[in-house]
C-alpha cells in the first residue's frame, strides 16, 4: 500500500495512457464495425465475406498482428499508433458480426411498417433500425470494452506505456504488489468503462431496461 | 514492405530450420504447451459442464466465471505467477488451463443446455439412465457447441502462449521476444507469420471438426440459441428465416461468438478473447 501511495503520480499517468489507448479503438470498433455489420445483413453477398474475414482477423494472435501493422502501414514499429489500430481491428471483427446478428434480429413487419408510412432509407435506419438494434449492439459493445482494456496490455510487450508496465516492471523487481496494482488498474477501468456504457444505453435506450424489467417480473410470476 | 521480405528471407533460410531453437522444435514447443494446457483445462471443464448442463445445479460458475475472466489482463496473470512459483513451465501451464477454462465450461455447458427438453423427457420416457441420456442423447446433440468450446480455448492458449515466451519458456513467441531486444526485425516478423499461421491453420481444423460433429439429421439453426452458444431461451425474435443467406458458409457455426440477438454479455459467456 505505502508502495502504491508513494507512486501515485506514476499510476494515475499510465492509467491515463492505457485509457488513452483503450478509448479510440472501442469508438472507432463501433463506428466501422456499425455500417459494415448492417451490410452484412442488408446485402447477403457480401455476409459471408464480411463475417468470415473478421473472424480470421480475430484469429491473429495479439502480440503478431501488433508487431506486423508497421509492416503494413509504415508506422514505426514502437509507435502507439499500431496498438490503437490493432485494438480497432479486433474490435471491428467482434463487433462486425454482432452488429449484423442485431439488425437480423429487427422484426421484418416493424421494418415494412416504417416503409409503409413513408420512412426513407437513411431515416429508416436512424430511427427504426438502430435503436431496435440497439440493446445487442450495447452488449457486444461491453464485450468489446472489457477485452479491448484487458489487451492493451499486451501494447507493453512491445513498449507501447499502459499499465501493462507494471506487469513487465514488476517481474523484473520481483515485485508482486507492483503487478497486482497493475491488474486491479485494469480491472477498475473496464468496470468503469462498463458502467459507463450501461449508463449511456439506460438513456440512449429506456425501453430495452424496463423490458427486461418486465421479463423478469414475469419469470419470477410463473415460477 | 521491406522487412516482411527479411522475415521471408529469413524463414526460407536452412540454417533456421536446424538445432534447438529451429522453427520445428519452435512449433512442436508451442504446439505442445498448447495441447497439454487445453487437455488438463478440458478434463476439468467439459466434465464440470456437463454435470452443470445435465443437472442445472451450479450454473452460476458458467456466467461468473466467464464474465470476470474478460477483463482480467493475462499477461498480469502470467508474471504473478511466474514470480510466485517460479520462472518455468508449471506457472505457464497453470496460467494457460486457468484462461482455457471458461470457454470449455461455457461450451459443454451450453451445447448440454441447447438440447429439446422434449427430446430429453422422451428419452428418459424410454427407460434411459441419467448416463445413457447424457453420453447418448445429450453429448452428440451438443457436441458441435462442445467442440466450439474446445475451438476458442485453443485459439486463445495458442495466442496467450506466445506471450508466455516472455518469461522466458519454449514456443514460436521466443522469436520475437529473443531478438525485439536486439532490433533484429526479420526473425520478429517470422515468428509473428508463424504464430498467425499456426492460429489460422488450427481455426480450419477446428471448423472442420465442429461441422462434422453435427450429428446425421440434425441443423444447428444460425440465430437459434444452440447456434448462439448462449444456452438460453430467445428473447428477440431468432432471425431463423435469414438463414438462407450463408448456411454452409464459413462462419455459420461460430457459437464463440456469442454475441448475438439472444445474449446481453453474461449471456454471451461462450466467447473469451482468444487473441492475447
Amino acid at each position: 500500500m505505502t508502495w502504491v501511495l508513494a507512486n501515485f503520480g506514476q499510476i494515475w499517468r499510465l492509467t491515463l495512457d492505457h485509457i488513452a489507448l483503450s478509448v479510440p479503438p472501442i469508438l472507432l470498433g463501433f463506428l466501422i464495425a456499425v455500417p459494415l455489420g448492417w451490410i452484412a445483413h442488408r446485402y447477403a453477398p457480401f455476409r459471408g465475406a464480411i463475417l468470415t474475414l473478421g473472424g480470421l482477423l480475430y484469429t491473429i494472435p495479439g502480440i503478431a498482428l501488433f508487431l506486423s501493422l508497421p509492416v503494413i502501414l509504415g508506422t514505426r514499429i514502437l509507435d502507439p499508433i499500431n496498438v490503437v489500430v490493432g485494438m480497432t481491428i479486433y474490435a471491428v471483427a467482434l463487433l462486425v458480426r454482432t452488429a449484423a446478428d442485431a439488425f437480423d434480429a429487427v422484426s421484418g413487419d416493424v421494418r415494412q411498417s416504417s416503409v409503409a408510412i413513408g420512412y426513407g432509407p437513411v431515416r429508416r435506419f436512424f430511427e427504426v433500425e438502430l435503436p431496435l438494434a440497439g440493446p445487442v449492439l450495447l452488449s457486444g459493445l461491453r464485450v468489446v470494452s472489457a477485452s479491448t482494456v484487458s489487451l492493451v496490455t499486451i501494447g507493453s510487450l512491445i513498449g507501447v506505456s499502459s499499465l501493462g508496465y507494471f506487469f513487465l516492471n514488476g517481474l523484473n523487481r520481483r515485485f508482486p504488489t507492483e503487478i497486482f496494482t497493475g491488474i486491479v488498474g485494469v480491472i477498475v477501468i473496464a468496470v468503469v468503462f462498463d458502467l459507463l456504457l450501461v449508463l449511456i444505453g439506460r438513456l440512449l435506450l429506456p425501453w430495452a431496461h424496463v423490458a427486461r424489467q418486465r421479463e423478469r417480473r414475469g419469470r419470477g410470476a410463473a415460477a | 514492405m521491406n522487412s516482411f521480405l527479411g522475415a521471408l528471407a529469413w524463414l526460407a533460410d536452412p540454417a533456421n530450420w536446424a538445432g534447438d531453437d529451429g522453427i520445428p522444435v519452435r512449433l512442436l514447443e508451442h504446439i505442445g504447451i498448447t495441447a497439454v494446457a487445453v487437455f488438463i483445462a478440458a478434463v476439468i471443464a467439459i466434465s464440470l459442464g456437463l454435470f452443470i448442463g445435465h443437472t442445472g445445479r451450479l450454473s452460476f460458475l458458467v456466467v461468473s466465471t466467464t464474465g470476470a475472466l474478460r477483463a482480467l489482463p493475462t499477461l498480469g496473470l502470467l508474471v504473478l505467477f511466474a514470480l510466485w512459483l517460479g520462472i518455468g513451465i508449471g506457472p505457464v501451464i497453470i496460467v494457460l488451463v486457468i484462461l482455457a477454462i471458461p470457454p470449455l465450461l461455457a461450451g459443454a455447458y451450453a451445447g448440454v443446455e441447447s438440447v429439446d427438453r422434449a427430446t430429453i423427457d422422451a428419452a428418459r420416457a424410454i427407460g434411459m439412465t441419467e448416463w445413457q441420456i447424457l453420453t447418448r442423447v445429450e453429448v452428440p446433440l451438443g457436441l458441435p457447441i462442445i467442440v466450439g468450446g474446445l475451438r476458442s480455448a485453443v485459439l486463445q492458449v495458442v495466442a496467450t502462449a506466445t506471450i508466455a515466451a516472455y518469461l522466458p519458456i519454449g514456443g514460436l513467441g521466443r522469436y520475437i521476444f529473443d531478438f525485439l531486444p536486439l532490433r533484429r526485425f526479420e526473425p520478429v516478423f517470422a515468428g509473428a507469420i508463424l504464430v498467425t499461421v499456426l492460429a489460422l491453420v488450427l481455426e480450419g481444423v477446428f471448423a472442420a471438426i465442429q461441422r462434422l460433429a453435427v450429428p446425421k439429421g440434425v441443423r444447428i439453426l444460425r440465430g437459434s440459441p444452440a447456434a448462439l452458444g448462449a444456452g438460453r431461451p430467445a428473447r428477440v425474435e431468432p432471425a431463423a428465416d435469414s438463414d438462407g443467406a450463408d448456411s454452409g458458409g464459413a462462419d455459420s457455426d461460430r457459437p464463440e461468438y456469442g454475441g448475438g440477438p439472444t445474449s446481453s454479455p453474461p449471456a454471451s459467456h461462450t466467447h473469451s478473447h482468444p487473441t492475447q
